[in-house]
């Protein structure tokens, strides 16, 4: 018994030291190019909408945002997302259309058990933690950065 | 964008913008590797990141160089949430902190969910 659970370590050791080294670097690259990709067609988005005058630069960018997001939702639902998050790794869940990819793909999945206790629920199974850490600190750095302008006399 | 008057500086700005992006999705699957924290984790990381940075000031000056590739990633989440908070802090007082954050980032947010739920309705998951 011993002697199984202590050859079970030195094969899951073995395993660990041989499986990341082999995929670490392809990894890393796709992840590169997959953010960067996505990056650059945020950056085209919100450069076309600069064009339509009127619009700022700062519009632009929450456009930009939001045409990817729409984008991400609907390739997590067509089942495409995916085949780039295998791909991606981290490039395809850092940006904000992973954001949306895991809200979307959470939603879907657990549709099956209700709208209200699957999708509704589990939407933010992902994305909650981001929005709730969101919503705290940068609470925190509104009423700091309040504080400051108070003692320093700028309000 | 400030190199936007020559094609050369039209393509400078896109080769700034993937290879910003391009790392910090590179800096996180380092993290998955080396550290074997969890995406979510991952993601608060930056988040908390955009925010701070948002916070001491060199957010605005950092972004108008790297533009997308530094809003497109969750970081740019986190600088938009602190932006709010910290402008509504300041026209409407302390309690405006607590709300600027979410109308800055309100439009991201409530088209995500709007579209999430309606995608839920109309498409089923591919069996894995």
């Amino acid at each position: 018994m011993t002697d199984n659970i202590k050859r079970n370590e030195n094969y899951s050791r073995y395993v660990n030291a041989i499986s990341p080294s082999s995929s670490a670097l392809s990894s890393l690259i796709k992840a590169f190019i997959a953010g960067g990709i996505t990056c650059v067609i945020g950056e085209i988005v919100r450069n076309t909408f600069g064009l339509i005058p009127g619009i700022t630069d700062e519009q632009a960018a929450v456009y930009a945002s939001v045409v990817l997001v729409v984008i991400a939702i609907l390739f997590t639902g067509l089942g495409i997302y995916d085949s780039i998050g295998r791909i991606g790794g981290a490039g395809s869940f850092l940006p904000i259309t992973g954001f949306a990819n895991a809200m979307s793909s959470a939603a879907m999945e657990f549709r099956s058990e209700g709208l209200i206790m699957g999708t509704a629920v589990k939407m933010f199974n992902v994305v909650g933690p981001v929005i709730v850490n969101g919503i705290v600190w940068s609470a925190v750095a509104g009423i700091l950065r309040y504080i400051i302008a108070l003692i320093s006399g700028v309000l | 964008m400030i190199f936007s008057d020559t094609w050369w500086g039209w393509l400078l700005n896109y080769l700034i913008v993937f290879t910003s992006g391009g790392l910090f999705c590179l800096l996180a699957q380092v993290l998955i590797i080396k550290t074997k924290l969890t995406p979510a984790r991952i993601l608060v990381l930056f988040l908390i990141a955009g925010i701070i940075l948002q916070a001491i000031g060199v957010y605005e000056p950092i972004s108008e160089v790297l533009r997308s590739g530094i809003a497109i990633p969750i970081t740019g989440f986190g600088a938009s949430l602190a932006k709010g908070s910290i402008e509504w802090a300041m026209q409407y007082g302390p309690l405006g902190a607590f709300a600027g954050g979410l109308v800055q980032t309100a439009y991201g947010v409530g088209i995500a969910v709007f579209a999430s739920y309606i995608v839920s309705l109309i498409f089923k998951p591919k069996s894995k």
